[in-house]
C-alpha cells in the first residue's frame, strides 16, 4: 500500500480493500520502523490519526466522503495545528501548542484527510538542507547506499524526505526562496509552489511574509493536483490571499500538450550548472518536444540579481516577523530573567539557532536608518524587474523549464560552514518567489544515482497548466515512481 | 529678552469601532485583564491581520472635517521596537503614506480672534496594550486588552504660540472626533491622549529651536500646565545661557513637574518598512463620498446656527456648540424651556459648576435637558425666583424628584404674585419702617436711593414667607416710595 499514490489509495478506501484505520496504522507502522534513518518527523500523532482514521471510516461508510477521506498525510511541522505542537523546526517552539488551526490545516480537516504528523524542516523555513532543524538533520532516502549520507534539502525537507521514503503519500510544505521545489527534485518527487495568495497564510508561521506560500508534496503531479484542490482558494483570515475562482486541478491534467510554447530562459543554463545535470534537464525538453511542444530559448535579464535581492527582502521581513519570540507570552523563556532585557536578550540567544540569528541580523542591517535606502528599496526595485522578466516572458511563451537545482543531494554537512554556498543553491528557484508565480520540480532523471528535478514555471495562476504538464510527462517516464534503495 | 514659543501637538485618537483594528475582538472599555485579546491580539504564530473597514470610514470622515486631502493608497508599516505589551514586536502604523494628509482647524480666542491651525496629516495605527507595574510584586503584569484598538494620530505643524491656543485647538478637535461620533471623547479613560512639542526661539527669529515632546496629556486642565511648565523650563535655561536638550518628556499633573523620558541620542531607530502582510489600502470616490455623506453637523456649523436660530451671541453659541453632548442637552432644553439665553445661561452657570465640581461629564448629568428646560420655564414665567430655581435644581441634581413643578409644590416655592396682596404687604411693611420710609425719600442721589430700596426687601421677603415675587415687591415699592 505504502507505494500507492494518494488517487490509488482513494480509490482502494471507496472500494472497501482496506479501511482507513488499517492503512493509518501501515503507515504509522512504517513511520516507525524507518523514520529512525530519516529523522523526517519532528512529531507523530498516532492517537489522533487513529481515531481520526475511525471517524473518516465512518463518514465514508455514511456517503459523505471526499477523495480525501481517510487518506493519511503529513503537515509541515511549520502549519499550526489546533492542539498538537507546532515547532517551526525551533527550540523556541519546542513546546507550543497553538489554540487554533491554520487554514491549511483546517481545510485538509474538513476535507476528512488523516493527519499522521508534523514533519521536520529547517529552523523557521531558514534553509537549503535540513540542517538548520532544532529537532536534528534529516537524511535524504537516496543515496543511503553510498559512503555519506545526502541532504533532502530544505526547508521542507522533512516533508520531501518522508513522500519519497513512503512514509506518507503527501505532505504540505512551503516555499519562500525554492523550499518546496529543491527538496523534490532532491528528494525525486514532485512539489508545487502554488501563485502567492493562491494558498493561505493564516496559521502557517511567518519567515517572510511577501514571499511565504504554502504548497504541496507528493510522487505524482495528480497527488499535487488532489492537494491543491483541498489547499487553494480565498480565506478572509489571510488579506494577501486572492479571491479568485478556484479550478478542479485534476480536470485538466489529461488535456494534451500539443502546442505547448516552452521557454527555456537562457540564464538559467549557465556554466553554475553540471553536464550531467544540463543532459537529464535538456532530455526532459526533448520528451515534451515529442508530446507536441515546441521549444525557444529566452531571457530573464534580472535573474542573477534575483539572490541578492531575496537575501535582503526576506531578512528584511523575517526580522519583525520573528519580533514576537520575546518570551513574554508563549514559547521559550530563558530561566530566571533579572530583567525585561535580560529576558529578551537570553531568550532568543538561547531559544533561535545560528541561521535565523545570522538572518534577523541580515535583515535588522538592511532596515536600519542610513542602510534602508541603499538596501531595503534597492531590492524592492530589483524585485519589481524580476517580476517584468517574468511577465515578459510568458508573453512569448506559456511554460518556462529549467533545472530544478544546480546540482544533485550534497553530502551533509558539506556547505554548513558556508552560508553563501548553501544560498546559491537557490539560484534557479528565488526568482519565482520574487516574482510571486508559480512553479513545480518533478523528477526528471539521475546523476549519479541521485534524482534530478526538472522546474517547470508559469504564468500568475496557471497551476491547472502546470500540473498538466507535469501529469503529461509522468505519462510518459517513470522517474516519479523510481523507490531509494 | 523676548521669546517667542513655537507649539506642535500630537493628538492620539482612539476610533469608537466595535472590534479592533486588525481583528474582531472587541474595544469595549474596563473588561477584566486579557478577556478581549484573542490570538491575532495576542500576535500567536501565524495569525495575520485582516482591515476594519470602519477604522478608515473614520478616518475618512475626520479628513472631510478637517478639510484634508484623503489619499487614494496609504500603506501601513511596521515600527520596530521591544516591549512585553507590544505583543508582534512592532506597531503597525502608518509613515510615508497616511490616509489623512494637509488639512486644518480654526479655532477660537478669547479675543475674539480666529486663527488657523494647519494640520501636517493624520494616519491610522493601532493602539499598544497595558503594562501594570503595581500588585505583581515586582513582577509586570500585561493587559492586552487595549492592543489593537484603532487611533489615528493627528499631527499638527506648529502653528500654535501660547497654551490658550494649544488648549482651543485640543477642545476644537475634541468637538470635532465627538460631534462625528468617531470618538468617545472620554479623556480619563485615554480616548484622546496629546503629546506637545514646545520650542522657544528670540522673538521674530526665523529659525526654530530646539524642541522637546511632552507625551501622554490626557486633560486640557493638564495640557495647560504642562506647556506653562515646560515654557518656563526652556525660557530659564535659555535666559541662564544654556541650551535644550532635544528629549522626551513625561509631565506629572499633580505634582506639576516633569522628568526624561530618553534624550534624541536614547532615540531608537524603529526601521519602518511597508507590512507584507496588508496590501495598500485603496480608498476610491465611492467610499469618500459614503464618508460624506455620513457628516453630521459639526461644531463650526453647529455655532452658525445656533446665533442665527437661538439668538445666541458668538462666546455663547462658540462654548455650547463646540462639544456634540453639550450641544445636544442645550438643544433638548430648549425644546422645553424656549427662552435660549437663560437655557444657555443655566447650563454654563450652575450646571457647569456642579460637573466640574463633581468631574462629571455633560452626559453623566443627574439633570437632563428636558429638566432643565422645565426650569427655565417656571423661571421665566415668574412662578419661581432664581433662587427658588436654584433649590429646585438641587433637588433634581440629588435626584429627590424628577419633576420640577412637583418640587415647587411640595417645597412651596411658588412665588406670590397676586399684586393686591403684595401691594398690601408692602403698605404693612413700610408702616411699620418711617424713619427708613423718609430717609429714601430725602436721598437725592438715585444709587443711594437704589441700594436703600434693598432695606425693604428683607422684611417684605420675611412678610411673604419667602414667597413674594421680588421683581413685583420692587415695582410696588418703587411706586409706593414715589418713584
Amino acid at each position: 500500500m505504502h507505494n500507492k499514490s494518494v488517487a490509488e489509495l482513494s480509490r482502494e478506501l471507496e472500494s472497501g480493500k482496506i479501511s482507513s484505520l488499517e492503512l493509518t496504522q501501515q503507515f504509522l507502522d512504517r513511520i516507525k520502523s524507518e523514520d529512525g534513518q530519516f529523522n523526517s518527523f519532528i512529531t507523530v500523532t498516532e492517537e489522533q490519526a487513529l481515531a481520526d482514521a475511525r471517524s473518516a471510516d465512518e463518514q465514508r461508510a455514511a456517503g459523505k466522503a471526499t477523495p480525501w477521506t481517510g487518506v493519511p498525510f503529513a503537515h509541515k511541522d511549520i502549519f499550526c495545528t489546533n492542539g498538537v505542537r507546532t515547532t517551526c523546526g525551533s527550540k523556541m517552539l519546542e513546546n507550543f501548542v497553538p489554540p487554533y488551526d491554520a487554514t491549511v490545516t483546517e481545510n485538509f480537516r474538513r476535507a476528512g484527510a488523516v493527519c499522521v504528523g508534523k514533519t521536520n524542516m529547517d529552523e523557521f523555513a531558514m534553509g537549503s538542507s535540513n540542517e538548520s532543524s532544532y529537532f536534528g538533520a534529516v537524511t535524504n532516502p537516496w543515496g543511503l547506499n553510498q559512503d555519506e549520507k545526502r541532504v533532502p534539502g530544505g526547508s521542507s525537507g522533512g516533508s520531501a524526505a518522508a513522500v519519497a521514503a513512503r512514509l506518507v503519500p503527501a505532505a504540505t510544505a512551503t516555499d519562500t526562496g525554492g523550499s518546496i521545489r529543491q527538496p523534490a527534485a532532491l528528494c525525486g518527487i514532485t512539489g508545487l509552489k502554488p501563485t502567492y495568495g493562491r494558498v493561505s497564510r493564516y496559521g502557517m508561521i511567518a519567515f517572510a511574509s511577501s514571499l511565504d506560500q504554502g504548497g504541496t508534496m507528493a510522487r505524482t503531479a495528480e497527488d499535487n493536483a488532489l492537494m491543491l484542490n483541498v489547499m487553494a482558494g480565498f480565506d478572509p483570515k489571510d488579506s494577501t490571499s486572492i479571491d479568485r475562482d478556484v479550478p478542479d486541478y485534476t480536470a485538466t491534467l489529461n488535456e494534451p500538450l500539443k502546442g505547448l510554447k516552452i521557454g527555456l530562459p537562457r540564464e538559467y543554463f549557465s556554466d553554475q550548472l553540471s553536464p550531467a545535470m544540463e543532459q537529464q534537464v535538456r532530455n526532459a525538453v526533448t520528451e515534451y518536444e515529442k508530446l507536441g511542444a515546441t521549444v525557444k530559448e529566452v531571457s530573464l535579464p534580472n535573474a542573477k540579481l534575483a539572490i541578492a535581492a531575496y537575501y535582503v527582502i526576506a531578512p528584511a521581513e523575517a526580522s519583525a516577523n520573528l519580533s514576537r519570540f520575546d518570551g513574554a507570552r508563549y514559547g521559550y523563556r530563558c530561566e530566571a530573567p533579572k530583567d525585561l532585557m535580560d529576558m529578551y536578550t537570553r531568550t532568543r540567544a538561547e531559544g533561535f539557532g545560528a541561521e535565523v540569528k545570522r538572518r534577523i541580523l541580515v535583515g535588522t542591517y538592511a532596515l536600519s536608518a542610513g542602510y534602508f535606502d541603499a538596501y531595503y528599496l534597492k531590492a524592492q526595485k530589483v524585485r519589481r524587474l524580476i517580476q517584468q522578466d517574468f511577465i515578459n516572458a510568458f508573453k512569448e511563451v506559456d511554460v518556462l523549464m529549467s533545472p530544478t537545482t544546480p546540482s544533485p543531494a550534497f553530502i551533509q554537512g558539506e556547505k554548513t560552514s558556508d552560508p553563501v554556498t548553501m544560498y546559491l543553491e537557490d539560484v534557479f528557484t528565488i526568482a519565482i518567489n520574487l516574482a510571486g508565480v508559480p512553479a513545480m520540480s518533478v523528477p526528471a532523471g539521475f546523476v549519479d544515482g541521485l534524482p534530478v528535478g526538472l522546474q517547470i514555471i508559469g504564468d500568475y495562476f496557471s497551476e491547472a497548466r502546470l500540473l498538466n504538464a507535469a501529469h503529461q510527462f509522468q505519462q510518459v517516464t517513470d522517474w516519479h515512481q523510481r523507490e531509494p534503495q | 529678552m523676548q521669546w517667542d514659543v513655537v507649539i506642535g501637538l500630537e493628538i492620539h485618537v482612539q476610533l469608537a469601532t466595535k472590534t479592533k483594528i486588525f481583528s474582531g475582538s472587541s474595544t469595549a472599555y474596563g473588561a477584566e485583564p486579557n478577556t478581549q485579546a484573542n490570538a491575532v491580539d495576542l500576535a500567536m504564530p501565524g495569525t495575520l491581520p485582516v482591515p476594519n473597514e470602519q477604522a478608515f470610514r473614520y478616518a475618512v470622515m475626520f479628513g472631510l472635517a478637517v478639510n484634508a486631502e484623503i489619499e487614494r493608497r496609504s500603506v501601513f508599516e511596521r515600527k520596530n521596537y521591544f516591549y512585553p505589551d507590544l505583543p508582534k514586536g512592532y506597531q503597525t502604523t502608518q509613515l510615508e503614506r497616511p490616509i489623512v494628509g494637509p488639512g486644518y482647524v480654526d479655532i477660537d480666542l478669547a479675543n475674539g480672534e480666529s486663527k488657523r491651525v494647519r494640520i501636517h496629516h493624520a494616519h491610522l495605527e493601532e493602539d499598544a496594550g497595558k503594562s501594570l507595574h503595581e500588585d505583581f510584586h515586582g513582577m509586570t503584569g500585561i493587559d492586552l486588552n487595549r492592543a489593537g484598538t484603532p487611533l489615528i494620530e493627528v499631527v499638527t505643524e506648529p502653528d500654535m504660540t501660547n497654551a490658550e491656543e494649544a488648549v482651543a485647538f485640543a477642545k476644537k478637535l475634541h468637538g470635532i472626533v465627538t460631534s462625528l461620533g468617531i470618538c468617545d471623547g472620554d479623556m480619563s479613560q485615554g480616548s484622546m491622549r496629546f503629546d506637545v512639542n514646545i520650542s522657544l526661539k528670540p522673538k521674530g527669529s526665523e529659525t526654530l529651536g530646539t524642541r522637546t515632546e511632552t507625551k501622554n496629556l490626557n486633560s486640557f486642565r493638564f495640557m495647560e500646565q504642562a506647556i506653562a511648565h515646560e515654557v518656563e523650563r526652556q525660557m530659564d535655561i535659555l535666559e541662564d545661557g544654556g541650551t535644550i536638550v532635544q528629549e522626551t518628556l513625561l509631565y506629572n499633573g499633580d505634582r506639576d513637574e516633569s522628568r526624561s523620558m530618553r534624550t534624541k541620542e536614547e532615540a531608537n531607530d524603529y526601521r519602518y518598512f511597508p507590512c507584507p502582510d496588508l496590501l495598500p489600502v485603496e480608498i476610491d470616490e465611492a467610499f469618500i463620498e459614503d464618508a460624506r455623506n455620513r457628516l453630521p453637523e459639526l461644531p463650526d456649523a453647529r455655532k452658525a446656527r445656533f446665533m442665527d436660530q437661538y439668538g445666541l451671541n458668538d462666546y455663547d453659541a462658540g462654548l455650547l456648540a463646540g462639544d456634540s453632548k453639550l450641544a445636544a442637552f442645550f438643544e433638548e432644553a430648549v425644546s422645553h424651556g424656549k427662552d435660549a439665553k437663560l437655557t444657555a445661561n443655566w447650563i454654563q452657570g450652575e450646571l457647569s459648576a456642579r460637573l466640574n465640581a463633581e468631574e462629571k461629564s455633560v452626559a453623566e448629568s443627574p439633570i437632563t435637558g428636558a429638566q432643565l428646560g422645565y426650569l427655565v420655564v417656571r423661571i421665566a414665567d415668574n412662578t419661581i425666583s432664581s433662587a427658588g430655581a436654584k433649590k429646585v435644581f438641587e433637588a433634581l441634581w440629588s435626584g429627590e424628584s424628577d419633576n420640577v413643578d412637583a418640587i415647587i409644590d411640595a417645597k412651596g416655592l411658588k412665588q406670590m404674585s397676586d399684586t393686591g396682596a403684595l401691594e398690601s404687604m408692602v403698605d404693612e411693611v413700610l408702616a411699620g419702617m418711617p424713619d427708613q420710609v423718609a430717609q429714601y425719600q430725602n436721598e437725592e442721589d438715585p444709587k443711594k436711593r437704589k441700594k436703600m430700596l434693598g432695606g425693604f426687601m428683607g422684611p417684605l421677603m420675611k412678610a411673604s414667607k419667602g414667597q413674594g415675587n421680588p421683581k413685583l415687591f420692587n415695582e410696588i415699592l418703587v411706586k409706593k416710595l414715589g418713584g
